[in-house]
């Protein structure tokens, strides 16, 4: 299994030797031979899992994207309005969240290759980014009490309904990377982190950086 | 950095019952627990059919006891006009779902999906049991709609909209019944998700030294693509069923028109596209289907080999040709709108993915008869089955051939035809699939040995059975039988009310005839004869397991090494009949074309 | 077993064929202009699916009952050809097929949706309604006059909602239960829905089109033979779905003229 934050073995075993070849011979092998080398890595199923999770929230925000193209297209009810500029604010602090994230994984990346003594608060530009992801949802929210004093509420016109689901379902996920963050943060302090968790949970981080710029220019150019 | 020289187990073996039998973290246990949850589906599901059966053949006769599941939807005993499409809604999102999607993918999946990459268990255990969880409770939402208000909803597993969105006003079950629906797919879906990115992760991480892709058994590839299809699919209906609560509890008009009229009042929606819920409901639907036939591919090639005493003719045309169904899966969902209302030129577009997606299935069923030539075949309950199913799919199959061509589907839209299509291909292949499962990997996970007696009077009822009641449908199709009837009020359809009471018969007789599997599933559990390690003398992983059941970590703390393809059988040159992947015995052959 | 199982298969596959050969049940005649190509695409898909059919029906019995019981020490054969020809004959045998199946079905079908409607097509809206259909004749004046869905009201009969005090085209339109259109003629079906989802079938008609609420579509055909027939729903639109139907007279002009007269005075 993977190796946990205990005392530094920073060994990594990086590549396969033996190209992985099928049944093309048979399937014999030859005893005793370079079987070592076969299979002996795969990829952390931290890792793999991310991927897999962010695939299913990118097929399902793509789904959304595509009602909200086909709602758009059809509709003679579409009501335009302003994005809440606070909206802007809260992209640089999500943004930012990431640059803090990557200080973060590097710092504990020197703290678990060895240098723990010299490394103080290994965990600090993870609660700075903890921070600035609730500073980000608390702004989603004021843009929706900004929203709502508009008179612009859920049900109110196509394109408000798409604004909420929209962001209401990002602000979703990021609670869950909150949660993530928060996880690791736990695990650090123990001593019992994993850099395959550590660097899954940095990806599905950033991923919501990358997923709300994607959503802001969507609803900036369809709303 | 993940090395796998060496076992200790990822998660220690519980002590306490509800750790042990509840919320247990085994792959194992989390197997039989969907396979519990498929079963008490599929016998309720079935209980379903058979009611509407009787329905349809005498509308008007009173069915004892029937007031006691709903007195509004039976006063008198009599099924109401609603209540028979409230029955028919939930009987096909039963099925569909917690069936046909759960029984062969997630719980045979759960269970040798590890075993046979060679792994101690899942590499997120946690998310798998609550993978389990969340199913069940998607499940027991969708039951609750049974006992709230006026019942489930009528819409049909499809759930159209507008029907499905206007509320109340829709007709019976069309308000709660609706969201409890929505409710239940979404927590399915999640806890599918959920289940995908254990399967994705194990088949691609876990595998045990040796276990190259290529060594894999079909049923893991079958298993391994079916999950990546779910991840897809299911994570597009799941945003869907939310916009459906949300036009449904908030007032927003995601898939309702403006100026609908219902009941002499207009509606207060505004500019919703209905055809937007088809899209994004066929997007799902169509992988979905496939979803619930691909791990049956897997399942039967994976059972008839041992008992052909052979490997398939090409194992990788096999996978390839499974990988291509899958990917065509996603360019074909148009079929089911042909006549939707959707431009007349998409429909055409559309169906040259649905013709073409003929030729890997084609290609499928052809590897298995060409395997069957020359091989040494064992008759048992399990690959008879198998054998039934390849039957069953050739003939869902062949009908799929007019479905797929927008003229012709002018005629057969919405009529028995598509019915017998899809009961053939899902409720009696599909189902056929997780049969031979049963009865293949039952001394695996038990220690005992089915009744080959019972299961052989099994297949036989329910074969016959079945091609008795489902082959009718399509000539009750071609001839115009409309479908979602509760009676048949048009003139010209008269003369099928007999043809309904005949397969009404056959319906209750096959049904019926599942009580013997019931019966044996049940008995040999706990009295049947102990099985041997191997008894079919079957070389992929889960047979070489040091009990059977396997040990908590599957192994019993030492991890398999792989020598072989999966499927060694008629060897020249070796010690017997077949050489188990484990095997360290050398084999010199010239290379097949696997 | 083994046997029994190919028995059981091939006569099960043989009795399947039955029907479809003696016609026992079978498509209603066609009394469209445009139905022949695509009576002439099932008669071949069915030709085409009934031969794979029956072809790999019997093969799975064959090979069953001829590989089930071998001789001790008799080694494993290969299907001649291996993999590859099957994988050639089901590209070439299905492929081919089902790619012409394809084009020429694609012609039928653009033969009816890809044609816009003869400029002296008769109008007729039909709009579908849990649980009925009613139709609206445009009246002397060729012009239906405007809906109103908020005047819409089944208890005073006014399906369509329709405002004749107030719009002089509504004075004129002729509102039924029933459809009837003359032989021989062009109709252009104009297709409302008030409510849900439902759809409009003929099947002699050779007619099948869902409503969409929200879009107005519509359809054009030809009748080439005087008879009753029925239209049904097929969309499932509630609990009044089985019984949401009409009959659909096809007369001759002049009965067709008589029948609108009458149907005018009733208004």
């Amino acid at each position: 299994m993977a190796t946990t934050v205990q005392p530094p073995t920073v060994k990594e075993i990086e590549k396969r030797s033996v190209p992985e070849t099928g049944s093309g011979n048979g399937g014999w092998r030859p005893q005793g031979g370079d079987q070592r080398l076969l299979q002996e890595y795969a990829p952390p199923p931290a890792s793999t899992g991310i991927w897999v999770g962010l695939a299913a929230i990118s097929m399902t925000f793509a789904a959304l994207t595509s009602a909200l193209i086909v709602r758009k297209g059809g509709a003679v009810d579409w009501q335009h309005f302003t994005l809440p500029s606070i909206l802007y604010l809260n992209t640089v602090v999500l943004l930012a969240s990431s640059v803090t994230l990557e200080l973060g994984r590097r710092r504990i990346a020197a703290y678990m290759g060895g240098l723990r003594t010299t490394v103080q608060h290994p965990a600090r530009w993870l609660y700075i980014t903890f921070s600035l992801g609730l500073l980000f949802v608390a702004g989603q929210y004021i843009a929706w009490r900004q929203l709502s004093a508009q008179g612009l509420y859920l049900a109110t016109n196509p394109s408000s309904s798409f604004f909420y689901v929209f962001t209401a379902g990002h602000a979703l996920h990021v609670l869950g990377g909150l949660g993530g963050l928060g996880r690791a943060v736990r695990k650090l302090n123990h001593l019992d982190l994993r850099r395959s968790t550590l660097d899954a949970t940095a990806r599905y981080w950033h991923f919501m950086g990358a997923l709300w710029v994607y959503l802001l220019v969507l609803l900036w150019m369809k709303l | 950095m993940h090395d796998i020289s060496h076992a200790h187990a990822a998660h220690h073996a519980p002590t306490s019952f509800i750790g042990k039998y509840v919320f247990s973290l085994d792959h194992k246990v989390i197997g039989k627990q969907y396979y519990g949850l498929a079963f008490i589906a599929v016998l309720f599901g079935m209980f379903l059919s058979w009611l509407m059966r009787l329905h349809l053949g005498w509308t008007n006769l009173p069915i004892p006891g029937l007031h006691l599941l709903s007195a509004n939807g039976a006063p008198g005993n009599v099924m109401t006009p609603e209540y028979y499409l409230q029955l028919m809604t939930m009987h096909g999102t039963i099925m569909v779902f917690f069936v046909l999607t759960t029984a062969p993918f997630a719980a045979f999946g759960n269970y040798f999906l590890p075993i046979q990459v060679g792994a101690e268990d899942m590499p997120f255990p946690r998310f798998n049991m609550m993978s389990f969880w969340i199913t069940f409770a998607g499940f027991i939402v969708l039951v609750a709609s049974f006992f709230t208000g006026d019942g489930p909803t009528l819409g049909g597993w499809t759930q159209y909209a507008p029907l499905s969105a206007v509320g109340t006003v829709g007709g019976p079950g069309e308000g709660l019944g609706v969201v409890l629906w929505a409710a239940s797919i979404a927590l399915f879906c999640i806890g599918q998700l959920l289940g995908s990115l254990n399967f994705i992760t194990t088949t691609l991480d876990m595998r045990t030294r040796g276990m190259s892709l290529w060594r894999l058994p079909l049923s893991v590839w079958a298993w391994f693509i079916t999950s990546i299809m779910g991840l897809t699919a299911f994570a597009v209906l799941m945003p869907a069923c939310i916009l459906l609560i949300l036009d449904h509890l908030a007032g927003t008009s995601f898939f309702v028109p403006s100026n609908l009229v219902i009941n002499d009042q207009l509606q207060p929606h505004a500019g919703g596209s209905t055809l937007l819920w088809q899209h994004l409901f066929w997007f799902f639907g169509h992988p979905e289907v496939y979803i619930a036939i691909v791990p049956g591919f897997g399942i039967v090639s994976h059972v008839l080999i041992p008992n052909m005493r052979r490997p398939l003719l090409s194992h990788r045309v096999m996978i390839y040709s499974m990988v291509a169904l899958a990917i065509l899966s996603y360019m074909v969902y148009g079929h089911h709108m042909f006549v939707s209302g959707m431009n007349p030129v998409s429909s055409i577009a559309f169906s040259f993915p649905t013709l073409i997606i003929t030729i890997p299935a084609t290609i499928i069923v052809l590897i298995w008869l060409g395997s069957l030539y020359g091989s040494r075949l064992r008759i048992n309950s399990a690959s008879l089955f198998a054998l039934g199913f390849i039957s069953m799919f050739i003939s869902g199959g062949v009908s799929g051939f007019f479905l797929a061509q927008p003229s012709l589907d002018i005629m057969l839209h919405a009529t028995y035809f598509v019915v017998g299509h899809f009961h053939m291909v899902m409720a009696v292949a599909a189902m056929f699939g997780i049969f031979a499962g049963t009865y293949f990997w039952f001394p695996k996970m038990f220690g005992r040995m089915m009744n080959d007696t019972l299961g052989k009077v099994h297949f036989w009822l329910t074969f016959v059975g079945t091609y008795a009641i489902f082959m009718p449908f399509h000539y009750l199709g071609l001839a115009g039988n409309i479908r979602r009837y509760q009676a048949f009020a048009p003139d010209y359809m008269q003369p099928f009310i007999p043809v309904h009471k005949a397969i009404t018969v056959a319906a209750l007789l096959t049904g019926a005839a599942q009580l013997i599997f019931v019966y044996n599933l049940i008995h040999s559990r706990f009295w049947g004869k102990p099985a041997p390690l191997n008894p079919w003398e079957a070389t992929s992983l889960e047979w070489s397991t040091p009990s059977s059941p396997p040990p908590f970590d599957n192994f019993g703390g030492k991890l398999p090494v792989v020598y072989h393809d999966p499927y060694q059988y008629g060897i020249e040159g070796s010690s017997g009949d077949y050489v188990m992947q484990t095997s360290p015995e050398q084999i010199h052959t010239k290379s097949d074309e696997a | 077993m083994a046997k029994l199982f190919a028995i059981t298969i091939i006569i099960i596959a043989i009795l399947s064929a039955v029907p479809i050969v003696r016609h026992t049940w079978w498509t209603a005649e066609d009394i469209s202009s445009h139905g022949a190509p695509i009576d002439e695409q099932m008669s071949e898909t069915m030709a085409e699916a009934g031969v794979l059919f029956l072809a790999s029906q019997i093969l799975l019995g064959v090979f069953v009952w001829k590989f089930s019981k071998p001789r001790v020490g008799q080694p494993i054969k290969n299907f001649p050809g291996g993999a590859m020809s099957l994988v050639i004959a089901a590209f070439l045998l299905v492929g081919t097929e089902v790619l012409a199946l394809g084009a020429f079905g694609a012609k039928a079908w653009a033969n009816i949706y890809f044609k816009p409607p003869s400029a002296d097509a008769m109008p007729v809206q039909v709009q579908a309604g849990q649980f009925a259909f009613y139709f609206r004749y445009p009246g002397p004046d060729g012009k239906f006059g405007p809906t109103h869905p908020d005047m819409i009201s089944e208890g005073s009969q006014n399906f369509f909602g329709l405002d004749t005090s107030h719009d002089p085209d509504s004075k004129d339109d002729i509102v039924t239960a029933e459809m009837a259109i003359p032989v021989n003629r062009e109709i252009h079906l104009l297709m409302h829905s008030k409510d849900v989802g439902h759809a409009f079938f003929v099947p002699e008609l050779r007619v099948h089109q869902d409503f969409v609420p929200g879009l107005d579509l519509s359809m054009h055909f030809k009748a080439t033979k005087v008879g009753k027939y029925e239209i049904v729903c097929t969309q499932l639109c509630g609990l009044g779905h089985y019984n949401m139907k009409a009959y659909l007279y096809v007369m001759s002009q002049q009965d067709y003229d008589d029948w609108l007269k009458k149907e005018a005075a009733l208004q």
